[in-house]
């Protein structure tokens, strides 16, 4: 057997394991496995410290908010008369828990607004752990009903599909991902077009004809067409109409803050969830518009 | 075991230094939560790679080509389950790997000691880094993505600067 130098060994063995990761990214394109017990094992070693980071942010930030709203009514104790301090403790501190409230509500009057639909609410422990993908990591699994493709939206609007479910955790690909999208329409055109992520912020609207008209301002909606979102839920807003051949170039915002996500809820079913959209929403027109592009290929 | 040995390339001299038991783990396991989780509640966190920083500094203290490339592939892949199913796996094991035998070959022979050494080293890490992961994209799996920007260059200084300052930190975790 040939003697590897032991200058060069190291050298060898960095080549070893570069061939070895290469043919392991190769056989994950050529079979589109993506390596599932590897990444149940990551999730599992990591998600209690993530479970126990998302509860102690969720004490300090109390205790630092409690914090500045005593300082606060400090300095306003100087200017103000002794009998008033305690009222204004109390007003400073309802208003402190009713801002830490807030979120949570519109999760609770969400639900309760619909509560012919199944879902379930989940807390955002995770993100993607790089730049190379957009994605978030939910408390929820499949023991809670959570299974693949459910979609996951928030009451401002679509977030994304879940893309894996393990036992207790979830992770979710959220729409502005590179792999991210949903079937949408324009609310008041009609038009039905595939909106897709590109790895930024501001998704695009795909497959919209130039002479088709679409305007900045204009909201988009889920079109159902997918099979993961139910129809009509709030997907962004146009926020650049450029024209192109033979398709415009339509750059869309998020309705949901995707950026921000803390709490999140995943629909187990494909039912219609009717949002209180500010445009209106025809159902005449929206089965013209569904004639229309069934022809339309979207991503998966 | 002494605490720290030293070995000597011509006319240098450099220290091998070792690290109290369990630090490297708890480092690792501490940097991959940190990535995950602070975006969450601070999206301009994102920018930072805590993962790529402990490779940086095991590799410089630990100065073994070997064991420095085993423990950025180890943090790469871990990287990748923890990305998403739509980052296969080996995506930042291959760019880890390479920083890990990059940095262990270049901290012996090397004095990579002095704070200023250490920022202009973890940039050009963060550049062949982003480099590596570029060519994995565009050759590998057929994916566009930009070169290099404004952004990855601020991302860069943003984590020299902080990598220098965790630098120190660590320091103090050597026996």
């Amino acid at each position: 057997m040939v003697a590897i130098p032991s200058r060069h060994r190291s050298l060898a063995l960095l080549g070893g394991v570069l061939l070895v990761q290469v043919l392991l990214l190769a056989v994950q394109i050529k079979r589109d496995s993506r390596g599932r017990l590897i990444r149940v094992w990551a999730i599992t070693a990591t998600s209690p410290f993530e479970r126990a980071g998302a509860w102690a942010f969720g004490k300090v930030r109390g205790v630092w908010t409690h914090y500045f709203a005593l300082g606060s009514t400090s300095r306003e104790n100087e200017a103000l008369r002794v009998e008033n301090d305690a009222l204004k403790l109390t007003i400073s501190q309802l208003q402190t828990k009713a801002a830490e409230a807030d979120r949570l509500a519109a999760l609770l009057n969400f639900r309760q607004a619909h509560e012919q639909v199944p879902m379930v609410g989940a807390r955002v422990i995770a993100a993607s752990a790089g730049t190379a993908s957009r994605t978030i990591e939910i408390d929820r699994g499949e023991r809670d009903g959570i299974h693949r493709n459910m979609a996951v939206i928030t009451p401002e609007g679509a977030v994304g599909k879940v893309i894996e479910a393990y036992r207790d955790e979830s992770q979710v690909l959220l729409l502005t991902d590179k792999y991210g999208g949903a079937g949408a329409m324009l609310v008041s055109s009609r038009i039905q077009a595939p909106v897709s992520g590109t790895g930024d912020p501001i998704m695009l609207m795909n497959y919209v004809a130039t002479e088709d008209d679409v305007k900045v301002g204009e909201k988009v909606v889920t079109s159902g067409m997918d099979k993961i979102f139910p129809r009509d839920i709030p997907v962004g807003t146009v926020v650049e109409v450029k024209a192109g051949n033979p398709f415009k170039l339509i750059r869309v915002q998020p309705a949901a803050k995707l950026a921000q996500l803390e709490t999140v809820i995943v629909l187990l079913t494909q039912a219609p969830v009717e949002f209180k959209t500010d445009a209106p929403t025809t159902q005449a027109g929206a089965q013209a518009s569904d004639d229309n592009a069934a022809g339309k290929s979207e991503k998966p | 075991m002494n605490d720290t040995y030293d070995f000597h390339a011509g006319e240098t001299h450099i220290e091998v230094h070792k690290f109290f038991p369990g630090v490297i783990l708890v480092l690792t396991v501490a940097s991959l939560v940190f990535q995950a989780s602070a975006p969450v509640y601070f999206p301009k966190l994102e920018m930072l790679d805590v993962p790529l920083l402990v490779t940086i500094y095991f590799g410089l203290s630990r100065r073994n080509p070997s064991t420095g490339l085993f423990l950025g592939m180890v943090i790469g892949l871990a990287q990748d389950a923890l990305s998403g199913p739509t980052v296969p796996l080996g995506f930042y094991g291959i760019a880890k790997t390479i920083i890990g035998y990059l940095a262990s070959s270049i901290g012996a022979r090397l004095d990579t000691e002095h704070p200023a050494a250490r920022f202009a080293l973890i940039f050009g890490f963060f550049v062949v880094h982003q480099a590596t992961l570029v060519l994995i994209r565009r050759l590998l799996l057929a994916q566009p993505e930009a070169w290099f920007n404004a952004h990855l260059a601020i991302a860069g200084g943003v984590n020299a600067l902080l990598g220098t300052l965790l630098f120190l930190a660590f320091d103090r975790l050597r026996r």
